[in-house]
Parts: C-alpha cells; structure tokens; sequence
C-alpha cells in the first residue's frame, strides 16, 4: 500500500513517577497508560504499569515515593493525539478494599530535555448522599469506566469530581525526525539547554 | 454701576440723522411707489372688463327686442351684469407727508442729534458688606459656602488616573486648581472626563464634565484654555438664604414668575499632548484609515445606531447611511461609502447569509487549495468525519507521496456508486437499486445517531453501585440462606460490560449445546428403503392427534438401529469453528458448553458498530460416520484403520444481532432439516404414543436445545427515543401515551405496541398497517382445489422475501416499519414486514388474522400472524413460513402481548402469555383490552397501505442466467476451500440433482425424498452418496457461500471423492427467489 518505508518520527520516553502528595490517605499504588492518537503506536517499552504499594514518608511532609520507572518508544506520522500519560492512584480503604484515590493526566512534553511535572489528580463523586454513604459502606467508591477517560474532554459535563493529591512525574524525552518532518517543536531561543519547566 | 458718557460731534450726528432719516423715506416711497403701480395694473384691468360689459350689454338689449322666447333668462343675466360697477383710478402718494410720518416717529423713539451716548459698566469696587454686619441668614450662607470643598477627578477612558486636591469655595463661587496633571497613555485615547465633587460635610454632589481629545497640533505650551461649561440638575435645598439648586423660588412678593436655578457653573482647563524634553511631541502614531473610520464613527455613530452585528449587514448599512445622510464626499468617510458602494451597486447583494467565523480565512494554515490536493489532508479529514472506511485508519502517512491512491479507490468508487447503478457486482440490477437505497436509508439514519452518540450518561462513564432498596436488601438477606451448591443451579444475571473499553479478543459467544431431539438416522445401506408413512398432510390432519400407524418392520428397525446415528453439533462463527463430542443416537445429550472469539469488524467495539455485526452463527448437526478402511483383513487384529466422514444433518442458524439484542438466548430450536437427506430417515418414536411425548411428537422435525450468550454481558444499545414527528390525530396520540402507560404498569414485560415508525420516519398508528391485499393471483391459480396449499403457498412466498433484520440495516435504533408495497419494491424486511403482508395475504384470502405482538425464539420481540380457521387458532411464522398450533409445544412463539387488526388493537390482560394458556378470544374485555372501545370508538383509520399491490413478472430468463451464475460461482468457491485437494466433479449426478430441485420447489420441500433417493440409488448404483438441497430465498450471494459453506460439504478428505452440485433458481411473482442447492459428495463404493 505505502511506497517504500514510511517516514515517521519517533518519540522515546523514559523517566519516572516519582512521588505523590495524598495527605489524608495511607499505602498507595499506581498505574500508568498512555493514551494517543490514531497516528501513534508504540514501538517498544511498556505501555502500562503497575507500582508497588508505598507507605507514607514518616517524616513531616509526608510523600509517598514510588520512584517508579518507566519507558516507551512512540512511532507517530503527526503530532495530533500526541500521548499522554493516564496515571491512577489506588489503595486501600478502612475495610481492606481497593479504592481509587485519583485520576490524572498529562501530555508527554514535546520538547526534548528532562521535564517535571506535577499532576493534580480527582476521583469522581457519588451522584447523591445516599450514594456516597452506601459506596463507603460497601467499599465500591465511583470510578471512571476508564482510566483513560481522563485524557479526553469529551463526555466530562455528566461527571462530578473531588479533587485531591498530586503526583510528581519526571520526563526525559528524546525525539527523532520530528524537524526533518517539519515539525519544530524546540523553542527558537533555547538550543541547547533544555532543562524545561 | 457707572455710567461711561460719550462725547459726539453734533454737526456731523445731525448730517448722520438726516441721511438715515432721507433713506427711511426713500425706501418707504419705493414701497408705496409699487403698491401704487399694482393697483393702477389692477384697475386697468377692471376696466377693460367694464368696457366688454357694457358693449355686451347693449347687444343684448338688440336681441332682446328680436326674440321674447329667451326673456327670462336675458333678464336674470342683466340683472347680474348690472351690478358690475365702473372702478376708481388709485391715487398718488404724497412724499411730504411720508417724511413728516418718518420723522415724528424718529423724534419719539431714537437719540436725538447731539445727546451724548451712555454705556453702564459694572465694576467690583464696592466692598462687600463684612459678615458680622449681614443678617442672620447671609451669615449663614456664607458660612456655608465656606464649608463646602471641591476637587475634581480626571477620569481616562473611564479609568481614574488622577484627582486634584480639595479646595474651599471662596465668597465669589470661584476656585483655583491651578494643576497639572500628566498622563501617560498606553490605550488609544477615547474618552477623558473630569468629575467635579463638592462636598459640604458628609453629603457630596458630582457633575461630569466630557473634554475633547487634543487634536494631535495641540501641544503643550500652544494649549489654550477652554472654559467648559456644566450643570447639575441635583436638588439641593438650604434652610437660610442660599436659593439652592433645582428648588423653584420667586422675586414676586405673590410668589409668581418662579425661577428655577440649578447648580451650574464652568470648568477652565486644557488638554494637550505633551512634548518631550527635546521637543518631540508625544502623539500616538496616527493611522490614517483608524481616524478615518473613527470620526465617521464619531460623527453619527453607526454602531450606536445598528449596532455592531450591523457593520458586517450591508444592507442595513447602507440604509442607515442613508438614513443618516452621511456625505459622501467626506474623505473620513472615505472608506464606509466604498462598502456602500459595494454592497449597494449589487455585487454584495447576494450575501444574504450570516457568517459566524469571518476571520476563518485568516487562520486557515494552508489555502483551500492545497488543502484539496493533498492526500493526507484528505486521509485526516475522511478520518474525522468516521466515514466508515477510515474510521479507524491508523498511521496516515506524514508524506503525500506516501499515500498511494489505492486508498481512495474504493471510497471514490462507492460514493461513484451512490448515483450510478452497477450492475456488474450484483447479479441483479433491481436488487442493486435496493442494496443502493438501503445505504442511503442507512447512511442518513447513522448520520443521526452518529451524533447522538456524543451524548454521555453518567453510567457511560462513571461505574457506581446502584442504591440497595429494602428489597434488594431482603432478597440478599434470603440468599445468605440458600444452598451454596444448589441441586438445580439457575443462570445469574451477570455485570453488564459498557463496549467502549473491549478489545480483540475480550469477547467470547458461549454455546451450550444440550440436547437434541428426533434427528435423523441413518438407513441401513444396501437394504430395502425404509418406508416413512410421512406423506403430506393437510392442517387438519396435522392438527388433530391422529398417530400415524408404525408398521411393523419399522419398529423391529429401531431397535435394532439404536445406534443408527452419532450426531455431534459443530458451532462456526466468522469462520471460527468448534464442535462438541459425539454423542450417540436418535436424542443425543451433549450439555456442552463451546467457546467462540468473536471480533468485532475494524477492531470497532462501540455499540453501534456491535449492532451492525451481521454475521450469523451456524449450527449444524452432523453424523459422524465411521468407516473401516482396513485393506488387509490380517492386519485387523492389530490395526485399526477406519475414516470417519462426517454428514450434514441439519443446521440451526441465529445471527449475532439477535443475541447482541437479546443478550441470551435460551430454548429449543427446530433444525433446519433438507427435505432429502440421501441415506437417512426420519424415524418415529415408538414411545410416543403415550403421555406427553405423544404432543411433542405431532410436530414434525428435529429440535435441538441450546443456550447462547455473550461473554462479558454487553449493554445492548438502547433505542433513541426520540419525539418524532407524526400526522396522527393529538386525541388518538393522548390515548396512545395513557393506553401504553396503563399496561405498563400491570404487565412490565409485556410489549404494547401502538405507534409504530414508518419509513419516513413518522409515527403511525399500527392498525393503518394492515388492509386486505390479495397475494399474487399466479399463486391463488396455482391450487384451485386446495385451499390448504394455497394458503401455505402464499404463506411460503411471504417467507421467501429476504430477511434483513432493522438493527442491521438501521444501526439497530429503531424498529422502523415498512407498507407492504415498500417492502415488496425493497424485497427485504424483517418480521415485522413479512408478518404484516402475510397478515394482508390472509385477510384478502377471506381468512380471520391478526397480527401478534410477543416475544419468540430465537428472534426476540417479534410479530406473528394468527388466524382461526376450523375450530382453532394457528400461529404462523411469517420468516419460515411454517405454523403451529394453539398446543404445540414446539412453537418459537414464546409469549403473546398484543393482537392487532385493520380496526383495534387487543391488549393481553390474561394471566398468562404463554401460546399454550392464552385464550384468543378477543371479544372478551377482560381477557384482552380493547384500545378502540365504546368510551373512544375506532375513528375509522384510514390505511397507510396502497389500494392493490401491483406485482412485476419475473423474467423466466434472469431467473435462469442467475442459475447459472451462481452455479458457477458456488463451483469455484469450493474448489477454493479445498486448496489441498482436487476437486472433481459428477456430471451425470449434477444432472440427476438438477432434474430433481423443480421437483422439490413445486412440493414446496415436501416429502418427495424417497422416491428420489429411489431413483439416484438406481442411476448411480455403485456411488455411496451423501447430499442434500439448501432451500434460500435470494437475496445476495454472500449467504448463499457462507450457507453452503457452513455444511462442510467440502472437508470431505476422502480420496477419489467426487462432486455435485446443481442450483435452481424458482422465479415468484414481483422478483421473489426461491434458490436450491444441492451439494452432494459421491464415493464410489467397491
């Protein structure tokens, strides 16, 4: 179908969540995915992962450190669905249940260069009081079909969202072709030094 | 006040007076002089008249002496010209007298010559009367006046920047700022304001004062000052002396001739742009075009005036500046009278439409053009609009000269397509014209739901744990106590799986295979063909409970044939094939459950893509026969040696839509036996003269029961109720919603049906649907005598119309119902339609029909059609053809909830909805609810049906070219499933085949085997044959290869092994097809 090998541009990720801020919350773990577009397909590393479960620092700032590698490798023909990385934090409840603790997302950065990001994370409400109090109860908080949900604006009017946490993501992107193919994403006064944020 | 006195010269004042006085004189004698000249004009005039009377006068005396006759009237004449009397000439005016007027008038109101002249001039020398001398209430005012402060905000594009310090008033109502303020701009200047506040303790009062923007030559140091004046029209009110403001007071001592005075008074200042210190001015740049427009704007404000959406309306532009009489030779309103122009002179005139993004050309990142050209563009935007060929194209190449044009080829051929017909891909160019209607019906209804399915719910994308209610509490609480394994396990309800987050792979079809009933065996080869007492009934017979005699011989056959048949059923889906144990037997028990993938095309897992899946599940039972192959019998010791061959017997057919729909389909299934199966014979069971069994048994064929589901539990899609328009009166609408709403609430699960979606998208009430239609008269002449044979003629011509399920053809949204002639012309519907027009059929045949609403199996919510003939009610299935009675226990018709006729529709109140336990009484109201009763009688609908169905001929030759065409196809295709083996094929058996099918197509598949098994056996003595005839109504090719394909026809390994296949194609009236195949695998036995 396609005349010789296609052009594409390649996108490597590797870094690290490193840590998370859940003060009210204890023994957490996380998982990872990335979602992109049409036009991006992994080529190698791992697209989803699940960490350890950390206990809370015992000293006053109290974070949790997962420091939690991660690395992929994205073939892609256009910037458009540039990946994300779809992080949800678990852990469990007074009964022993599994509860999710936040949801959150953000766009791999597009210039080379080791990035930190720091990522609000939200888990969705009960529709009503009832609702909440039986959720509690019975150890099934409301979660998102989808993890990955959190990377589209779309169906979002119907939800309703508490927001607590952070989580701490470091990024060491590199990217190959991307000028060649047109696409410059490296601002004209930054050259060399990359360090980002 | 003063009095400055003049000095002046007399002589030269008394020459001065003199000459204005001659000069007064002068013009008033002119004046007369005219008045005298108009009236001496005048006079002359009536003068002349004067004269012409009285020469008339004197005629008539003349005439008069000549004729009395005209007396009277020369009488009346005279006496009118009599009183025409001579007019005064006009006198001259006296010149002295005019003077002496002049002068006297001089004397009393000017100067008189020599008087000096005196100005008054006012001057402040007069001390003002020290305070402590004034009375009580000028101290009062003073102090007042004293205590009240003033400062002054500048105010910059309604922006405070600055404001004066607070001064006191002084006694002269006077005060000085004396400021400077700069102002550093970084806005275009639009408005600079200064507001005055006074205030007198803690009240204070503002007055606004606008101040022009400089022109840009007025500088610092070249400023003048303005003086600016302002009022207030604030009411302020004292208690002493002071009037205050905007309080009536008088001078009068009565108090009339009020005065009302209001706070004014006048603002000195100056404004001007700065200069640098080197002497540059610090104007804003000025851009020509941004003044222009603005002082036009200025001038008459035409946002002000139309507003601002007005400015882009060329029309209401240029009437405004008509309107407003705007000069067209103002070079600021240069610009504006251009648009005008434009828009006025007609070229613009067209741009009748509003545009939202004016601007889009702006921010377009290539031009349209080479947008157009682009493939990849193309490729992204096709992409976008999930037109269904790139809706899930991954990896649009970066390049264009990537893309190769292939891609498009098809695309481009199938939007070619939608407006020329091909015939070349169809074997029929009419069922060309209807696949293309359909697609465009299709296309236009998944434009609309492809927009609602933007439309989120909450559960479509949070998961939540619904409320328990007491209830659920208490069935929970009931649970704890049951058995943990129970002795008869029941199927649970499972979670329900939204699709979005499924993949390849994620789902599977489970088949439990239970058990079958009555399959057939096999004959014992080589000895006398077993006789089958099947001969061909009539309804009667059928129904009434007459056991046909088995003879003797035929029983002694069964027992010692127990194990004439080794039936195991083989499930393929989407080419994925699985199959049980064999079991052994005429009822075999399998109780198996198989696993089947299932993929959804494109890797599309959303519901609507889910719907559209029209792949069917086949199952088939085959027998597996065993055959010792030993060559060398003294080997048999110590080898064994045998082939196993495997023989279609039947084969039970559910699409996947069904079960998508359904989600789970439990129960026993007729087995789509061939009439002929070549070495095999239905046998009766013995047993079945007792019991129940003895029931079951009146229904011919074999059954099979099964349970299919879906794993994991997918939500099926959920119609789109949407309010649709409709034409059907508001009263019998109302009735409609109360009459659903009612039953509703007693029967949940029953279907109430009423308003029902035409074509057209429109509601119509349901009786309009059905009419007395005659069927086809070739079909009525076909058995003059018979009336039973017509009818299932009729009923097997309803049934040879294509089915083509709603949810597949209309993205399973709505149920939408076509008249009968539409469905004639389209030649596919599902049961909906067929049930309709087998309804219509038998109305016309003079029978009683209804139309029934319930639930059957496989097919879900369905319509039957029931009618009463002798004694007794039959239920007919419109798709197959086939019909039961009121106590078959093998009826697919599961529950009955409505019946429907040309005139009302019967709700089902009974406690019951099982065929069996439903009276069918429809007269009685408390067995069946009436829609039309006596409160809300039948308002006489008329019928959405056409007055008589007009039926096409079929062309005997297509019938016979198609015949051939798929013959042929049908040969390659299995020449093609048999890559590893050569394909050789029977002649003189194709022939026999081909003799044999018009024979089956004229017994309508019936029972006409024997003798034909008879007479192959004879032709082709030495060939062990296993075959049999498919039976399809025509609708494309693609089910006639997979229906062909499903029997397996062609994994016969055997070698030597060779084929037949014949295909005859049965034209019925209107381009109905009735297709038989018959595939046959012969093996010559030695």
């Amino acid at each position: 179908m396609l005349s010789g090998k296609p052009s594409v541009f390649l996108l490597m990720v590797n870094g690290q969540i490193e840590s998370a801020d859940f003060p009210e919350f204890d023994e957490l773990y996380c998982k990872y995915s990335y979602v992109y577009g049409h036009d991006w397909a992994p080529t190698t590393g791992l697209e989803e992962g699940i960490s350890q479960i950390t206990s809370k620092n015992r000293d006053s700032n109290q974070c949790f450190v997962w420091n939690f590698p991660m690395e992929i490798t994205f073939k892609s023909t256009n910037p458009f669905g540039w990946p994300q990385i779809v992080i949800s934090v678990y852990g469990a409840d007074l009964f022993g249940n599994d509860v999710v603790r936040g949801y959150g997302g953000v766009h791999v950065p597009t210039t080379p260069g080791r990035h930190k990001r720091t990522i609000p994370m939200f888990v969705p409400e009960s529709s009503s009081k009832l609702q909440k109090f039986t959720s509690w109860l019975t150890g099934r908080r409301p979660e998102f079909t989808d993890p990955k949900v959190v990377a589209q604006g779309e169906g979002r009017e119907v939800t309703r969202v508490l927001s607590q946490g952070y989580v701490t993501i470091s990024f060491n992107i590199v990217t190959k072709d991307l000028k060649k193919l047109g696409y410059d994403s490296i601002p004209a006064n930054q050259t060399s030094d990359n360090t980002g944020f | 006040m003063d009095y400055a006195v003049q000095q002046i010269n007399r002589k030269a004042d008394e020459i001065n007076y003199e000459r204005e006085i001659q000069t007064e004189v002068a013009e008033l004698l002119e004046d007369y002089q005219e008045e005298y000249e108009n009236k001496l004009a005048e006079y002359k005039k009536k003068y002349e008249e004067w004269k012409a009377w009285r020469k008339a006068k004197k005629a008539k005396k003349k005439k008069k002496k000549s004729s009395d006759e005209q007396e009277t009237d020369d009488t009346e004449e005279s006496s009118m010209f009599e009183e025409f009397p001579k007019p005064d000439p006009p006198e001259q005016v006296d010149v002295s007298l005019v003077e002496q007027q002049v002068r006297t008038t001089a004397a009393r109101i000017r100067r008189k010559p020599g008087e000096p002249v005196l100005t008054p001039e006012l001057s402040m020398t007069a001390t003002v009367t020290p305070t402590n001398q004034c009375p009580r209430g000028e101290q009062l005012r003073r102090q007042d006046v004293q205590r009240s402060t003033l400062y002054a905000k500048i105010i910059f594009n309604n922006k405070e920047v600055s404001r004066t310090s607070s001064q006191t008033l002084s006694a002269d109502f006077r005060i000085h700022f004396g400021q400077i303020f700069n102002v550093q701009i970084i806005n275009w200047p639009e408005s600079i304001k200064i507001q005055i506040f006074e205030t007198m303790g803690m009240s204070s009062t503002k007055t606004e004062v606008f101040i022009p923007i400089p022109e840009t030559t007025v500088l610092t140091g070249s400023a003048l000052i303005d003086e600016i004046e302002f009022s207030n029209a604030h009411r302020i009110t004292f208690d002493h002396e002071g009037v205050g403001s905007g309080v009536p007071f008088s001078f009068e001592a009565d108090g009339s001739n009020q005065m009302i005075l209001l706070t004014s008074g006048k603002l000195a200042c100056s404004v001007s742009w700065a200069v640098r210190e080197d002497g540059v001015p610090l104007i804003p740049p000025v851009l020509h075009e941004n003044v222009g427009v603005q002082r036009s704007l200025k001038h008459v404000d035409a946002i002000l005036s139309i507003g601002t959406s007005g400015l882009t309306d060329m029309k209401k532009l240029a009437r405004w500046a008509a309107e407003s009489r705007l000069d067209p030779n103002d070079p600021s309103n240069a610009c504006l009278m251009q648009l005008i122009m434009s828009a006025t002179s007609g070229e613009a005139l067209d741009h009748d439409y509003f545009r939202l993004e004016q601007l889009q050309e702006e921010f377009n990142f290539v031009s349209d053009e080479v947008f157009n050209k682009s493939k990849r563009f193309r490729l992204l935007q096709l992409r976008n609009e999930e037109v269904a060929e790139f809706h899930n194209f991954k990896q649009v190449p970066i390049l264009d000269r990537e893309i190769s044009e292939k891609i498009f080829q098809e695309y481009e051929k199938k939007c070619h397509e939608k407006d020329t017909v091909d015939i070349t891909s169809h074997l029929d160019p009419h069922r060309a014209l209807v696949a293309r209607f359909l697609q465009k019906v299709r296309d236009s209804v998944k434009n609309r739901f492809l927009l609602a399915k933007h439309h989120y719910i909450l559960s479509d994308m949070v998961v939540e744990e619904a409320v328990p209610s007491i209830s659920m509490l208490g069935i929970s609480l009931f649970k704890l106590a049951e058995p943990r394994r129970p002795l008869r396990p029941r199927r649970k309800e499972r979670k329900k799986v939204t699709a979005q987050n499924l993949s390849d792979g994620d789902i599977k079809l489970l088949v439990n295979i239970i058990r079958a009933y009555d399959v057939p065996i096999r004959k014992s080869i080589g000895g006398k063909p077993a006789l089958t007492s099947r001969s061909a009934r009539s309804i009667n017979e059928t129904f009434s409970t007459s056991q046909i005699p088995q003879s003797p011989t035929q029983s002694h056959e069964w027992f010692t044939n127990q194990t004439s048949v080794r039936p195991f059923v083989e499930v393929s889906f989407q080419r994925t094939v699985r199959q049980t144990s064999t079991a052994e037997g005429q009822n075999p028990n399998w109780n198996e459950e198989l696993e089947i993938p299932f993929r959804a095309p494109n890797g599309d897992y959303s519901t609507a893509s889910l719907q559209s899946v029209s792949d069917d599940v086949f199952i088939n039972v085959f027998d597996e026969v065993v055959y010792d192959v030993l060559e060398d019998d003294r080997e048999r010791g110590s080898d064994v040696h045998t082939r196993v061959e495997r023989h279609w017997l039947g084969a039970v057919q559910v699409p996947f839509s069904t079960i998508y729909s359904q989600s789970r389909i439990d129960g026993t299934f007729r087995i789509n036996t061939p009439p002929v199966l070549l070495g095999y014979s239905k046998e009766r069971n013995l047993s079945s003269e007792r019991g129940w069994e003895a029931v079951r048994s009146l229904s011919e064929g074999s059954y099979l029961s099964l349970f299919i589901t879906v794993e994991p539990h997918l939500v099926p899609g959920e119609a789109v109720n949407e309010k649709l328009e409709t034409q059907e009166d508001e009263k019998l609408l109302q009735k409609a919603e109360k009459f659903q709403k009612e039953v509703k609430q007693k029967f949940p699960n029953r279907r109430c049906v009423t308003l029902v979606t035409d074509l057209t998208g429109k509601l119509v009430f349901i009786t309009r649907f059905i009419k007395a239609l005659s069927p086809p008269q070739e079909l009525l002449d076909a058995f003059p005598q018979d009336y039973e044979a017509t009818t299932e003629l009729v009923a097997r011509y309803v049934s040879l119309m294509p089915f083509l399920p709603d949810s597949i053809s209309f993205a399973g949204i709505c149920d939408l119902w076509c008249t009968s002639d539409q469905f004639l012309n389209l030649l596919a519907g599902d049961e909906e339609e067929h049930a309709v027009l087998l309804c219509n059929y038998f109305l016309a045949m003079g029978k009683k029909a209804w139309l029934v609403i319930g639930t059957a199996i496989p097919e879900g919510p369905t319509a039957y059609v029931l009618t009463y003939e002798q004694n007794q009610y039959v239920i007919w299935n419109s798709t197959t053809g086939q019909y039961y009675g009121q106590f078959d226990a093998f009826c697919p018709l599961q529950s009955v909830s409505c019946l429907v006729s040309a005139d009302n529709v019967w709700f089902n109140v009974q406690k019951y909805e099982t065929v069996m336990r439903v009276h069918f009484d429809t007269s009685k109201p408390n067995l069946w609810k009436p829609f039309f009763s006596r409160n809300f009688p039948f308002p006489g609908l008329s019928s959405v049906q056409p007055e008589e169905l007009v039926y096409r001929r079929t062309d005997k030759a297509a019938a016979v070219e198609l015949q051939d065409k798929i013959e042929k196809i049908l040969k390659e295709k299995i020449m093609e499933w048999r890559p590893r083996h050569p394909t050789r094929w029977n002649r003189y058996c194709t022939a026999t085949l081909r003799q044999f099918l018009p024979k089956l197509e004229f017994s309508r598949g019936g029972e006409v085997g024997d003798d034909h098994s008879a007479e192959l056996q004879n032709q082709l003595g030495d060939y062990r044959i296993s075959g049999f005839p498919i039976n399809m109504s025509f609708s494309e090719l693609s089910p006639i290869i997979e229906a062909v394909h499903s029997t397996g026809v062609h994994n016969t390994m055997i070698p030597q092994v060779e084929f037949a296949l014949a295909v005859y194609v049965h034209p019925y009236p209107n381009n109905v097809l009735s297709v038989w195949i018959y595939v046959a695998s012969l093996v010559r036995s030695r």
